[in-house]
Order: structure tokens, then sequence, then C-alpha cells
């Protein structure tokens, strides 16, 4: 032990800072540190959600938690010159975490620790309010904790946004000796990455929501689906899940309760189709990940034909929180039917992407200007994506839509995940349009036909419209298979691909024409 | 409907080099205890030798009493599992939405250009394979691509681009 505390600094190991270079600016601070002769702490921590930030660099100071950002390699040398361990001047100095206003305005409940804590640290998890919410919960009953879900209004943040607390009751009420609990983490939307964020910054948050959602239903054997192309969560949820059974947390005796709960991550292998609930089960059974048909329901018939809760991660990560405060608190927050909070994604063409958790109720028009900064280009911002590769294109007239799933249904949109893509006025809908239907025809799983036939059709037609040909009938064409797989599909891939293909049409029908003139009017 | 094939100890998997066959068995014999075990299988075979091999199915079918139909059924529905070797390096480039915001649709034409191959194709030097992705959990700081098993790389420029696999090319 040193005479003086060491410092504590912190740079994420989450995967959009090691893509911006986060590892290197880690190791050459753990370098220059041992080079002066100066002990540090170097944590790993979570992002805290500003990319245009990041790598973000945070020093434990007396007067708080300052940052510096965006840092470079170049930069350690300078910074070390600057004192930034006692927090001194620098030019990449922004100042204390808390205090930036893209932070300080949010609702972080679900994020609460991320990007606060060693992700991996089951003594930092607890020190900062972890692990209250499941020991509250073995203290009820299972129909307690159910109730408990049910009041807060928590709906599935998948994106189907069905209410939580009535499948666990389902669940709950089904008399199988074996049950299971699912996470769906195969975030395979664009623009989506709260998931990860999450699994990467504060697994043990999943791990805890899981382990409640057993208790609640008698569930002891929980699985986390998580798609192939999330190495890093990979690593951080089998690190969190080892260190939550050395600490006591799963297993067969969780704290002396005598309940029981295990859990394993599964890895995808890159098929966007397993997000949709019934394609993961038959995944997770070592099958070809094709849509099921409903009924029976998983919460009946679900995981090798057995009473299944299968959530969201953003979802069951929400049931720490309510447990913990209870169901009011986390209820208060929010609009009509849409209660508490939903970790909104910033992402696509705009200065200040990343995550901004916020009660439900905030408009797109304040996500993407008060928060996002506007475009990145500096071009006008001409059309939005919300929901990922499903979800509408939506035009300058709906940025007043509030955040509320029956708002966004109003206007003929869906909330999805919260993923909010932006882009600028250099876009072409036509080729988004004909994207959605490649998007579909490249991730179908085949089961249908208004599916699996149906997007190759459209893809087809597009580029006859694309290309000038018979547009006006080429339109009604693609406009009926829109119909087709509308009402034909057995899923949301087929069932929702028409939302961005007929929300262009619709909103940007300039765009669809004879292609040489539109480039033109593109540049 | 299935019938217990009896169990021979070698199964004729006909042209699967034996350092190949005893990878395959390693992997089956980890994860064969497991529920819904397939996947687990498949995975730690591609991990073991950059793909699954069309002569590992039968031996794979075998061992986890199922047709080789359904085996090839699983690895060919998933993108991620590969039927051929790869090339050192394979590149993975995002070819989804939030990255056609901020000029993906450029790279790709750039990578496929400079690269001289399409999508699932692989350098003549054997360097570099190229597969898209749908995706890569980056959508704050794209265009973005994964190198290997987890290489993520952000704003990725077509300048970027060429430094990135000049790099990767260096490595061998």
């Amino acid at each position: 032990m040193s005479a003086v505390q060491c410092v504590k600094v912190y740079v994420p190991r989450d995967a959009a800072a090691l893509a911006l270079g986060a590892e290197s600016v880690a190791t050459a601070i753990a370098a220059e540190a041992r080079k002066r002769g100066i002990e540090i702490e170097l944590v790993r921590n979570g992002s805290r959600g500003m990319f245009w930030l990041e790598p973000l660099v945070e020093v434990a100071t007396r007067g708080g938690r300052i940052a510096y950002a965006p840092v470079k390699t170049a930069d350690v040398t300078g910074l070390f010159d600057a004192k930034f361990l006692d927090g001194g001047a620098h030019a990449l100095r922004v100042g204390a975490v808390a205090e930036i206003a893209y932070l300080k305005q949010q609702d972080r409940l679900t994020f609460a620790r991320v990007g606060v804590i060693d992700p991996l640290s089951v003594e930092d998890y607890i020190a900062h309010g972890g692990y209250r919410g499941l020991t509250r919960a073995l203290a009820m009953a299972p129909g307690e904790i159910v109730q408990q879900v049910t009041d807060s209004g928590l709906r599935g943040r998948g994106g189907a946004a069905f209410p939580a607390g009535i499948k666990w009751k389902t669940v709950l009420d089904t008399t199988s000796t074996q049950k299971y609990i699912v996470c769906n983490a195969d975030e395979g939307d664009s623009g989506t990455f709260s998931d990860r964020m999450l699994m990467e910054g504060d697994p043990l948050c999943l791990i805890e929501g899981m382990t409640i959602a057993g208790a609640a239903v008698d569930a002891t054997q929980g699985y986390i689906y998580l798609r192939s192309e999330y190495p890093h969560a990979y690593r951080a949820l089998n690190a969190a899940i080892a260190n939550a059974y050395t600490a006591g947390w799963l297993g067969t005796d969780i704290r002396g309760s005598g309940k029981r709960f295990d859990l394993e991550v599964r890895l995808g292998a890159g098929a966007y189709i397993c997000g949709e609930e019934t394609s993961l089960l038959d995944s997770l059974e070592g099958k070809r990940g094709q849509v099921r048909f409903k009924p029976p329901l998983p919460a009946i018939k679900g995981l090798f034909g057995q009473p299944t809760v299968i959530n969201n991660v953003i979802t069951l990560a929400s049931v720490p929180i309510i447990l913990y405060r209870a169901a009011e608190y986390y209820r208060d927050y929010g609009v009509g039917r849409s209660r508490g909070t939903l970790p909104i994604q910033l992402a696509g063409n705009l200065k200040h992407t990343g995550l901004v958790e916020k009660a439900f109720g905030v408009t797109l028009r304040e996500l993407l200007y008060d928060y996002g900064g506007g475009s990145w280009s500096g071009r006008p911002i001409r059309a939005v994506q919300v929901g990922g590769p499903l979800g509408a294109y939506m035009p300058e007239a709906q940025f007043d839509t509030m955040l509320d799933y029956e708002a966004f249904a109003a206007v003929g949109a869906m909330l999805g995940h919260g993923g909010i893509v932006a882009f600028d006025d250099s876009v072409d809908m036509a080729e988004q349009a004909r994207y959605a239907m490649e998007f579909c025809a490249v991730e179908s799983c085949g089961k249908c036909t208004p599916c699996r036939i149906g997007s190759t059709r459209g893809v087809e037609t597009i580029d006859k419209i694309r290309r000038g040909e018979r547009v006006t009938e080429n339109i009604a064409v693609v406009e009926d298979l829109c119909n087709t797989m509308k009402f034909g599909s057995l899923c949301a891939l087929g069932g929702f691909t028409p939302y961005p293909v007929m929300s262009a049409l619709k909103h940007f029908k300039e765009d669809f024409g004879p292609l040489p003139t539109h480039l033109e009017a593109a540049e | 409907m299935k019938h217990a094939q009896p169990r021979i100890a070698s199964i004729q998997s006909a042209d699967l080099p034996e350092s190949q066959r005893a990878a395959v068995l390693r992997a089956i014999e980890a994860h064969r205890e497991r529920p819904g075990a397939l996947l687990p299988i498949l995975h730690a075979v591609q991990d073991a030798l950059g793909y699954v091999p069309q002569e590992s199915l039968s031996l794979i079918a075998h061992e986890l009493n199922l047709t080789r139909a359904e085996v090839h059924g699983v690895v060919s529905f998933y993108h991620h599992f590969r039927s051929s070797p790869p090339g050192r390096h394979i590149v993975r480039l995002c070819r989804a939405e939030a990255c056609q915001a901020l000029g993906a649709r450029a790279l790709e034409a750039h990578a496929k250009k400079t690269l001289g191959i399409d999508f699932h194709e692989t350098t003549g030097d054997g360097a570099i394979t190229l597969e898209p992705v749908y995706c890569l959990g980056n959508c704050g700081c794209g265009p973005s691509l994964l190198i290997d098993s987890d290489k993520l790389h952000a704003r990725v420029t077509p300048q970027v681009f060429d430094a990135l696999v000049q790099q990767a090319r260096a490595e061998s």
C-alpha cells in the first residue's frame, strides 16, 4: 500500500470508445505513469455515451470526476505535464462530467451506473446501488415481484412494447417444473447500441434483472442470446457472470435465500431474424432460426417446449431499479401508456451521437437538435429513421412527435428499440427504400412467401422505378407488394419492411423517378 | 423420424484431414452435453479452423444423432458460418442505415474497387476476405468495420480503409 491513495483514472473499454482509440490511450497513460513513477489505478469503465468525446478520460479528484476529451495517444504526455491527475488545466479539459449538459439533463435510471463503475466489479456494483432490487425481491413472494413489474408499467423495450408484467404472470401461472429466462441480446437494428453499451458498461445490472425474473416466475436457468457481432460484450458478460458466481449472486443458493439461478451466454451467428423471439428460441435449441407460429406463446411453450420469459436486455436491466425503488418510482416517469424511461440512441448523421436516457415524452426535434446538435455534415436533416431497419422514415414535418409508443403509431411510425438514425439532404430516399427491401431479402428466414419472395420482387421493382420504367405503374406494384407483405407475413421482418418503404414513398415521393435527374438534384 | 444409428468408432468423414478431425472432435466433446449444442459446436469448429469444413458435417451429425442435412441446414442458414477457408484477415464492412448516413455506400464501393473483389470473396494474395455485416452497434461513429474477431474501427474514410488494409497485409 502506498502512503498516498493512488489516483483513479477511467478509460472506457466500451466498443465504440475502443473503435476510436481508447485501448492505445489506456496503454499510453499506464506507461507514462510508470515512467514518471506515479501510481495510478486504471479503471476500464463503460462509455458515458457521448461519442464525439470518446475516448473520454476521467480522473477522480477531490472535486469529483473531471473529464478530458477526446484524448489521443499523442495528448497523454501533455496531460501529465498539465497535472491532469489533479484536474489541471488543459485544452482537452471538459470539466466535471456530472455537469455536462448532455448528461445532466438525462433521466438515467437503467443507465445510472454505465460509464460510472468498473463493469466487472461486484463490489463497485453494490457500492452504486446494485443488488438492492434482488435483495428485496428475494424477500418477496413470486407473485409480489410480478405485481411490482406490472405496476411499474414497464413494456418490452425490444420494440414490441408488450407489458412485461403480463408476460411474467403468464409464465408464473404455468405449473411446469422447468422454466427459463431468456434475454434477447440480438440487437440487430441499425442505429441501436443501448443493449451493447449496457452489457459492456454494467453487465451485472442485466444479470441482476434476469435473476429477479427467475425468482419471480420460479425459473432456475437463464440464457443470454447474444449476437456474434458483439465480441466485447461477450467477454464482459462472461467475466461478470463468473464474478457473480464467485460472490454468491448466481448459483445454487443465492445469498442464502435457497433460490437457484444459473446463467449462461450463447452466441448467435449473424442472423437478423434471430432477434425475433421465436426464431431466437429455435436458434438457442440449435436449429435454423426460423419463426414459429403463435400460439403457443413462448410464455406457455418456449425454449425446449417449456414456459419461458423472453425479454430484451433493456427490459430486464430496468427491473432492478423497479424492485429497488418500487414500481411507483419508475411509473412516475413518462407519459400516457409509455411509462418510465427509454434509453434513446442517437446515430447516423448527427453531431452529438450517443446515448440519451429520457422519460417518454421528449420530442424527436429536441433529441435531434438539443441533444444531437443537428447534422454532423452541417447540412439540413432531411429524414430520420426511428426504430431500426423496419421503422418508418420520418420527414421534418413529423419531428415534433413525442417519444411515446402510441404517438408514434398515430403517425404511422414506430419507436422500436429507440434507435434514431438521421440523414442529411444528400440522402436518396428511393435508394433507402430499395435497401429496406434488399435487407429483408438478405435476412428473411424463408418460412413465409410474402417476406421471402416479396422482398426480392420489391428490390427489382424499385430498380425499375429508379431506371424510369413505367414509374406510376411500378409504384403501384410496390404499394401492392407492401400490402401483401404487411398483412401476409408471419413476423415483423416481412410485416414491417413496408414501413420504411411506404414512408419513403409517402413523404419523399420526389425521389422516386428516373435516376439521372435525381442524382443531379442531390449534388 | 430419427432412428438410433449404430455408434461406430470412426465414422467415414472422407477427406477430413486428421488434424481437422481432431479439432472437430474436441469441439464436439467440449459442448455435446449442453442443451442445444449444435451452435456452440459450430462456433468452436470455426474458431479452431477458420471455417466449418463440408467434410466435418457427417461427423458432427453422427455424434449429435442428427442427419447431415439438418447440420448442413444450420450451417448454411447463418451468415457467420463459412464453408470455405477465409483469407488471413476478414474485413466486415457495415452496410446498415446508420453507416449509410455517414458514407458507407461510398466506402463499400471504394473497398470493392481497391481490393478488386466483391463481398464474400478473398483477394488474390489470400490476405483479405471482404464480408458485409448488418450493424456492429457502433452507429454513433460510422462508417464502421470489424477486422477479424474484435478489432472495431470507427469513422472509416477511404483513406483510413487503405491504411487498415495495408496494416493487415503487413501483419501477414
